[in-house]
């Protein structure tokens, strides 16, 4: 939706520079009167919403409300043909709508909570309807106003500090909001402020800023590389040590550390694998039982870089026992196989205790007691004071497990922009056609499924001392299902997209009691509303988009125009 | 037709000379009770042009299927420069063969360039440790697969559209950027199954231009057409196929009096309904 051309038919029907039109003055009176609105009190009562009722103070609720005027104001002011630098860019008209929208609903909600927590309707103050009518006077305006005509924004080049700006800007407001939104203990407020959060989202991206900032970022590829680990480094320190959140974040961040390993295989190498989560578990159960548990059973208890890597050879290993028969059938029978593969891995480690077999895995109670991993003198039990700042137990492993994902990162990449990567997408292509130009189909595929074992195995690793124990019910098949419904998400193929993903699948049961008692409910509903309506995910790459838009002229022109802006020499090719 | 007269002198040259690449022994493939080819011979030697004719459900693309590894014959085998093939495509690619496909087989959402890049992939080596770590020796072999991809691009006219999407290009050039990427194997015979279907009578001459540069490389060339004046001017030899078996094979001026080739094409009065009949049958 974004990534389309949009041309108005005429080009010179809309912009209002000269007299603003009827519609003009309608907006601006309703976003003057949100903005007012948000500056009154909302509430009489001050225990729901994080107190709304104090005027001339906004509350954060009301803050979003003010960002959304100020935004539309900005919108409108482009309307007015200022800022011709960007008036270009964007469509205002449509993204007027999408903020008046947005507004009308997050309003509307923000009554219903009142109404329902406070009880009654009579505790909602003046101010929250004034920002009401504000709110449907700018949808009644934006309705009928004429559409931009716009440029495509590869024509458009800022000098290269200003995008570098825009970056670091981005990124800023990243980190801000994931900390806000992480330190939200209430899920009223939290759910607001994902409303708030993607209605502006889906404003900006109707206006056409997204497919800017995405030209932006595919001409800076480092630079936002560098600024995206610098904010994840920097986000432990906005948390000055508090558990809660920095576990919640190392959890994301295992989930997506996996889920990219599992992109190589899904994404890249277009196999299907239901049962990823084995690997991830055989790799912290080798790791549990060489640890120094005293429920370990094996005697050798090598140093832990020793341990990662022969976890990981162990799940690579398995990797090649289920994929050499397999792979050299196409279709589902790779599916129906692993999906049986990640059962007989959980029911294999449920018997493992002596009575059915070796005493291995102690059975359905697991390795308990997992010690912390220790570096040298580096305990990651241990708290660590960082320029005052606590850091605690899980900012260790949070940093530990950002260097593998980095590491994992650049696998990615890498292999994706190789000789292996064009074999990969050649055969996702037309396999025939592959094996015929001489590519070693079934070898990269086997390749592709068992390196993406061992990166499981090597995450599985540092999972088994963060989570301190292990259980044959942490590897079933649902993880495996979400794992491959974080890709799916966020998008096949892509770093960025299984990120994006991964932390959504993860961070809404925690903030959520809702998502978290009907999570399957959730993610099912979300999943065929993906596949309904974007099946390449939130962050696809071109091509993939291109795989599941066959005939879709219009996208095939633009992915093949960013691709020439890229390797072209002015493009500031990286 | 000065381009023709040469390519006469140059066959008459290259004929007499050329070590034999590629030669099947009674080739003869069946699905079922179907015979699909039946018992074909052919040898093709170092830049020698032969043409496959035959009409439709002949079983041409059946016995190119047969040489290139995609179907393991019944019967017969193919040797290529002395050994035996296995029917394995990749091991035949390597050995020195590539091909085109009669409906086009392009990766349709890589670039141009990237396709041919594909083309170098059983000539490169980069695994995947050499992928990570991008040494300078793979830096070195990535730019080599660049450069020689764009030189196949440029030989068969492509080098402006190279970072455009295979599937943006229009049909005449899908099919030489298949040809480039048949090309980028380093292969000693190249197969073409249809090369100008589709196409219009300019860009016919601008194919049968780059097949005459192809075999003054130095490679044997087999091709199946149906465009008669294109084959018959094109060819060294031509071997027509009628319902799996050779029917005739010899010079184009040879087959072209043939009068059987005409009576497979055309059929003869006679017998067309009893054909169609049989047709009918041997189909369903």
């Amino acid at each position: 939706m974004s990534t389309q051309l949009r041309r108005s038919p005429d080009p010179k029907a809309s912009v209002d520079s000269a007299a603003p039109s009827m519609q003009w003055w309608l907006v601006l009176a309703g976003t003057v009167l949100l903005i007012a609105g948000s500056f009154l009190s909302w509430s009489f009562t001050p225990a729901i919403l994080g107190n709304v009722t104090i005027t001339g103070l906004p509350a954060p609720l009301q803050i979003f409300t003010i960002v959304i005027g100020v935004l539309g104001l900005f919108l409108l002011l482009l309307r007015m043909g200022r800022f011709h630098h960007i008036s270009t860019l964007l469509d205002s008209a449509r993204g007027l709508r999408a903020l008046g929208v947005t507004a009308t609903a997050y309003l509307v909600l923000v009554v219903l909570v009142i109404a329902l927590q406070a009880p009654g309707l009579a505790n909602a103050d003046p101010g929250v309807f004034v920002c009401l009518v504000g709110a449907g006077l700018m949808v009644a305006g934006s309705l009928r106003m004429p559409s931009d005509p716009t440029v495509d924004p590869i024509s458009v080049h800022l000098p290269s500090w200003a995008e570098i700006l825009v970056i670091v800007a981005l990124m800023a407001l990243v980190l801000f909001g994931a900390a806000y939104a992480l330190g939200q203990e209430d899920g009223t407020v939290f759910s607001l402020f994902l409303l708030f959060l993607s209605g502006v989202v889906v404003a900006l991206q109707r206006a056409g800023l997204f497919g800017w900032i995405g030209v932006i970022a595919a001409r800076n590829r480092r630079v936002i590389t560098l600024g995206a680990f610098v904010v994840a480094f920097l986000f432990p320190l906005t948390q000055d040590g508090s558990d809660a959140n920095m576990s919640i974040a190392t959890q994301v961040l295992i989930f997506a550390t996996t889920a990219l390993g599992l992109n190589i295989v899904v994404g890249l190498a277009g196999l299907l694998d239901l049962g990823y989560i084995a690997f991830l578990g055989a790799g912290a159960y080798v790791s549990a039982m060489m640890s120094h548990s005293a429920f370990a059973n094996i005697g050798w208890k090598p140093p832990f870089l020793v341990v990662v890597l022969i976890a990981a050879t162990v799940s690579s290993v398995l990797g090649l026992i289920i994929g050499s028969p397999t792979l050299r059938v196409s279709g589902d029978y790779l599916a129906i196989v692993t999906l049986a593969f990640g059962e007989i891995f959980r029911l294999t480690v449920n018997n493992l205790d002596g009575n059915n077999g070796p005493d291995l895995t102690n059975g359905p109670n697991g390795i308990p007691g997992v010690p912390e991993l220790e570096f040298g003198s580096f305990k990651f039990g241990d708290t660590h004071e960082i320029f005052g700042i606590t850091l605690g137990r899980f900012a260790n492993y949070y940093f530990l497990l950002l260097v593998v994902a980095a590491l994992i990162i650049t696998i990615f990449t890498r292999l994706n922009n190789s000789r292996i990567g064009r074999g990969w997408i050649a055969i996702r292509e037309d396999e025939k056609a592959a094996e015929a130009m001489g590519v070693n189909v079934f070898g990269l595929k086997l390749f592709a499924f068992a390196g993406g074992a061992f990166l499981a195995g090597m995450a599985g690793s540092i999972k088994a001392h963060q989570d301190v124990s292990v259980t044959p019910d942490q590897y079933i098949f649902l993880e495996s299902a979400f794992l491959l419904a974080a890709i799916v998400l966020g998008g096949m193929g892509t770093v960025a997209g299984v990120l994006v993903g991964a932390t959504v699948l993860k961070l809404l049961p925690e903030k959520l009691r809702f998502v978290a008692d009907y999570r399957l409910l959730t993610f099912g509903l979300l999943l065929v509303l993906m596949m309904r309506f974007r099946p390449e995910g939130l962050v696809p790459s071109g091509r993939r988009a291109l795989e599941f838009h066959e005939d879709d002229e219009r996208l095939a022109a633009k992915v093949e125009e960013s691709h020439i802006e890229k390797v072209t020499p002015t493009g500031g090719r990286t | 037709m000065s381009a023709a007269a040469i390519h006469d002198d140059a066959a008459m040259a290259q004929a007499s000379s050329g070590a034999v690449v590629l030669q099947a022994t009674g080739v003869t493939m069946r699905f079922g009770g179907l015979t699909a080819v039946n018992n074909v011979n052919l040898t093709v030697s170092e830049g020698e042009i032969v043409g496959l004719i035959g009409p439709n459900g002949a079983g041409k693309t059946t016995f190119f299927n047969c040489l290139t590894g995609m179907y393991k014959p019944t019967e017969g085998q193919v040797t290529f420069q002395g050994t035996v093939l296995p029917p394995k495509p990749r091991a035949v690619v390597q050995a020195g063969m590539a091909r085109t496909f009669q409906n086009i087989r392009l990766f349709a959402n890589m670039t141009a360039l990237e396709n041919v890049m594909v083309g170098r992939y059983c000539r490169t080596s980069a695994m995947a440790l050499t992928s990570i770590l991008r040494g300078p020796k793979y830096r070195h072999e990535e730019e080599a697969t660049r450069e020689r991809a764009k030189q196949l691009l440029d030989f068969v006219g492509l080098s402006n559209t190279a970072e455009h999407l295979a599937r943006n290009l229009p049909y005449g050039d899908q099919r030489r950027l298949e040809i480039a990427r048949a090309l980028a194997t380093d292969p000693k015979l190249i197969l073409l199954d249809e090369p100008t279907a589709g196409m219009n009578p300019k860009e016919t001459e601008q194919a049968k231009e780059l097949i005459f540069r192809i075999r003054d490389l130095g490679l044997a060339v087999v091709v199946i057409e149906h465009d008669m004046r294109f084959i018959f001017s094109l060819c060294d030899r031509v071997l027509c196929l009628v319902r799996g078996e050779t029917l005739v094979e010899g010079s184009p001026v040879e087959v072209q009096r043939d009068p059987r080739v005409i009576e497979a094409y055309i059929g003869t009065p006679d017998e067309d309904e009893v054909d169609d009949e049989a047709a009918k049958e041997e189909h369903s």
